[in-house]
């Protein structure tokens, strides 16, 4: 069916009576996820789309709801605590929206987020959410280009996602789900964790990975793709012609001392058995070619 | 955001990391007064004339220079690097004008070591780095001896454990008590610069023990995280406009990424991955028919029509740009408003090179129709694939005419 989310995830929005938050809230409910509380502090009381009931805090939204995931939208002063609060009112999936949190409060996130021991797990931030299609969209991405069905899509970056799933909604191939990890160097679930999911759901056929240059994480999942994969997994990496030593936007695409080169990860995923697209517009058909045998 | 050397010491001052004593100079008379004063406080004529620019390997470069004889020496030798263009492995073949110096009292070295903490992003934790082998390029000797740069990670709920400061410590030969007890201090004090002035990478090479047994800092450089400037109003007097891409920094303020590249074809995507990907795929249809990205350009993902039209002024003002591709996945971004975008700036500006137009997403029908109805030369392309192709083309075509 999917990973993660689904017809009964129920969600909270932190940060939705901003400009961002009560966008996405609107969307999301559009599209069919049950979008059952919100959470701004100070405004506990107030109800958003005229049914959403906003709380002070999330513990109370939780008791009052039974929101199990999350969707933050509240920017980089306050967004690693607003994290933190979710991982504390017991949150099962906390996914970050926000672009730009300092990384020393990731650090601080993420010490706290292994502590919690997989009971809860962390999306982002600086992403763009995890969608199954026709049933839960939590996150910014454009619903109406999906289309349900068995590819799993991860991805590093948001609308390198939207031109993955765009290229293979146009070709008739659904999506079981589609995860957007995010950009940032640290943060939550990384491309094995993904791929353990994608790997276990039945209903997932074959997977598209979508990674860019910068650290460690593509050559981690080749070295999970190799030993413990069965799925075909097509795959694509951004920045062949990044220069070193620049940031390219996302503040974990950089090429530092000569490491985290596309060169070096393009070779690794080939080397573990995955296709990878000659160019960005082949991600689906890479994959199409793979699944037929 | 970078810093320089003097700054990053005075942030070092602060917690309590002992620093030679120095002076910032910007001109002769000011590094002849900075070197008299030091004489004056160490009771030695020896200082060290240091350029100041954002860049490593200075001395190997000629923008390091001790004075043995005092000031007037001092100030003969900072007349040769003042104003010089101090060309590093890590400023390209132009070099950087020294605009900046920094005089500092010369020590009697016995040991050079190097320390740095970076963040490892697989382990999510600050790393501390340290080896014997201080004063020299450190990615050198992490290339030919891995086994002498030494590690620790610090836990973020407990900070830098003396245990951990005295592993490195031992590890280095520095057993000798004084000595110990002082390079501990030195380490858990940079450990609270690093997280506390948010920087993303601190290096101290050389760190040096003096004949006097002292630890200190003779060099210092440090790289602050964009992303907490929120939390920090006195970056903005760290900055030195004169060691940045203009560009860049223009770029920076109207809320737009914007990276300078070689190439010949202007780029204005939404999303960094996707302007990545774009970049490659003109690279990958561009080879062998000379043609290449000229920039990397991120509008991000609510970008309005003044911004696209910032974008396209950005990307026309460099005179390498033969042609431009806009390549938009519209997602919450509607692809009318882009095309609205596209054609204003196209007009305001004129449009004197080819301009290929690749939109997707939301309300694309719409768009498309915008640009047809135009009356500009623009060239629709269906996929990112098609675009590029169109727009190699354009840039082979222009190039065949004009000869």
């Amino acid at each position: 069916m999917s990973v993660l989310v689904g017809k009964d995830t129920r969600l909270l929005v932190q940060g939705i009576t901003g400009s961002a938050g009560g966008f996405h809230a609107k969307q999301m409910l559009e599209y069919g996820t049950q979008v059952v509380a919100g959470v701004t502090p100070g405004r506990g009381g107030e109800k958003v789309e005229g049914k959403v009931p906003v709380f002070d805090t999330v513990a109370q939204a939780v008791q009052a709801t039974g929101a199990n995931a999350s969707c933050i939208f509240v920017p980089p002063p306050g967004a690693a605590d607003a994290i933190l609060e979710a991982f504390d009112a017991g949150i099962a999936l906390v996914v970050c929206i926000t672009e730009g949190i300092p990384i020393v409060d990731m650090l601080q996130v993420r010490r706290v987020l292994e502590g919690l021991k997989g009971k809860t797990r962390l999306i982002g931030p600086n992403c763009p959410g995890i969608i199954t299609p026709d049933a839960c969209k939590i996150g910014i991405m454009p619903g109406h280009i999906h289309k349900a069905g068995n590819v799993g899509v991860v991805s590093r970056s948001g609308t390198l996602t939207y031109e993955a799933v765009g290229q293979l909604t146009s070709l008739g191939i659904g999506q079981s789900t589609c995860i957007g990890i995010g950009g940032d160097p640290v943060g939550g679930m990384d491309f094995v964790d993904v791929l353990e999911l994608f790997q276990a759901d039945a209903d997932t056929h074959g997977v598209i990975l979508i990674g860019e240059i910068g650290g460690g994480a593509e050559e981690r999942a080749a070295r999970f793709i190799q030993e413990k994969m069965n799925k075909p997994v097509a795959g694509f990496i951004a920045g062949t012609s990044a220069p070193e030593g620049k940031r390219m936007g996302h503040a974990g695409a950089i090429i530092a001392g000569g490491k985290g080169t596309a060169a070096e990860k393009i070779r690794a995923l080939e080397a573990a058995g995955v296709r990878v697209a000659p160019t960005p517009s082949d991600m689906a058909s890479t994959l199409a070619s793979m699944m037929k045998g | 955001m970078k810093i320089h050397e003097y700054q990053a010491k005075q942030m070092f001052a602060r917690y309590g990391v002992p620093i030679p004593r120095g002076y910032v100079a910007f001109t002769l008379d000011e590094v002849e007064s900075a070197a008299k004063k030091l004489a004056q406080e160490t009771g030695s004529p020896v200082v060290v004339v240091k350029a100041q620019i954002h860049a490593g390997g200075r001395g190997k470069g000629g923008g390091v220079k001790v004075a043995k004889g005092g000031a007037t020496e001092a100030r003969d030798l900072a007349q040769k690097i003042l104003g010089m263009q101090l060309v590093t492995h890590q400023t390209g073949p132009a070099g950087q004008k020294v605009r900046r110096l920094y005089v500092e009292q010369g020590l009697d070295i016995a040991r050079e070591l190097y320390l740095g903490a970076v963040v490892d992003r697989d382990r999510r934790r600050i790393a501390f780095m340290a080896s014997t082998e201080g004063g020299v390029e450190i990615e050198k000797v992490a290339a030919e001896t891995p086994e002498k740069i030494l590690t620790v990670h610090v836990d973020p709920a407990v900070g830098f454990a003396a245990y951990q400061a005295r592993e490195l410590a031992f590890a280095l030969g520095i057993g000798e008590k004084g000595t110990l007890g002082k390079f501990v201090k030195l380490l858990r004090a940079l450990y609270d610069v690093v997280i506390r002035e948010d920087c993303s990478l601190c290096e101290v090479n050389p760190l040096v023990i003096t004949r006097q047994s002292d630890v200190v800092a003779l060099d210092a450089k440090i790289n602050l995280d964009d992303s907490a400037e929120f939390r920090h109003p006195e970056w903005r007097d760290l900055e030195d406009r004169d060691e940045e891409d203009p560009v860049e920094l223009e770029a920076k303020a109207a809320g737009l990424n914007y990276v300078s590249l070689d190439g010949n074809v202007g780029c204005l995507v939404n999303g960094a991955g996707l302007a990545m990907a774009t970049m490659d795929i003109i690279k990958h249809f561009g080879a062998g028919h000379g043609v290449a990205p000229a920039n990397f350009l991120d509008v991000g993902g609510g970008a309005n029509q003044e911004q696209v039209t910032k974008a396209f002024k950005m990307i026309l003002r460099s005179p390498k740009v033969r042609a431009i591709f806009v390549n938009i996945f519209g997602g919450i971004m509607k692809c009318d408003v882009i095309a609205n975008g596209v054609v204003a700036a196209a007009r305001e500006l004129g449009l004197k090179v080819p301009l290929v137009v690749r939109l997707e997403g939301t309300n694309v029908e719409l768009g498309r129709k915008i640009l047809d109805e135009s009356g500009l030369a623009i060239a629709t392309a269906a996929t990112m694939a098609d675009g590029a192709k169109k727009v190699v083309e354009a840039v082979g075509a222009d190039a065949g005419g004009a000869r």
